[in-house]
């Protein structure tokens, strides 16, 4: 089923973008299909289990559903320290 | 405690908030900004973060120490923004009875922090070139 999701990139996969958020009309059952089906967007060479996803500020794993209006944060490996 | 910012980390007066009278012991970490990385001389870093969930995953971690370990206070600080080298960007305190749980918690707390919290570094280097540092440990643990 479509969605309307608004996306949000972080880091390197802000700069792959070229902007830090859109929304987009997807069909994406997962976070995991949002992160495949935008692929071109991010260019993440990155395997998924490498990055990390949050949906509307809750960290969450990547087979957690998305649905209408969601807010999906997009972060490649973290680097903190 | 948990807290992301953008001015200067001033452990001595971070320190001091985790004096209590039935500590004996304080254990504290602090992560520099150091000049190379794999090689290149690096001339700064900037760190870039996600704040509110870098704080809630934070809160997360120190709240998983104080369980894990019989330590009285445990308080982390990390920088975002641009960093020049010999900076502190991270900064994590503890204060226990006994040497064996602050050292363990403060450890416990940089090694979650580094490879949970949702930051990012981009290393600029000494010939002008950048680029995003990927955390071989954090890629290993996800």
């Amino acid at each position: 089923m479509m969605k309307t999701l608004t996306v949000r990139y972080f880091a390197m996969f802000r700069e792959n973008a070229g902007k830090g958020e859109e929304v987009v009309h997807i069909e994406a059952d997962t976070a995991a299909d949002v992160f495949n089906q935008l692929r071109d967007r991010h260019a993440s060479s990155e395997p998924l289990g490498h990055c990390k996803v949050a949906i509307n500020d809750e960290m969450v794993s990547w087979d957690n559903p998305v649905t209408d209006g969601d807010v999906v944060l997009l972060f490649p490996p973290v680097a903190g320290g | 405690m948990m807290q992301m910012i953008e001015s200067v980390i001033l452990p001595d007066l971070l320190r001091a908030g985790l004096l209590d009278d039935a500590a004996g012991a304080y254990a504290s970490f602090e992560g520099w900004i150091r000049n190379h990385n794999e090689g290149q001389e690096v001339h700064r870093l900037e760190y870039e973060a996600y704040a509110p969930l870098a704080i809630t995953e934070g809160e997360r971690v120190i709240a998983e120490a104080l369980a894990k370990f019989p330590v009285l206070h445990a308080h982390c600080v990390h920088r975002s923004g641009l960093l020049e080298i010999g900076e502190c960007a991270v900064w994590v305190g503890v204060s226990a009875a006994h040497r064996d749980a602050a050292f363990d918690a403060c450890r416990y707390i940089i090694d979650e922090v580094k490879i949970r919290l949702p930051i990012w570094k981009k290393e600029h280097y000494v010939n002008g070139d950048s680029g995003w540092v990927n955390c071989e440990r954090c890629a290993a643990h996800a």
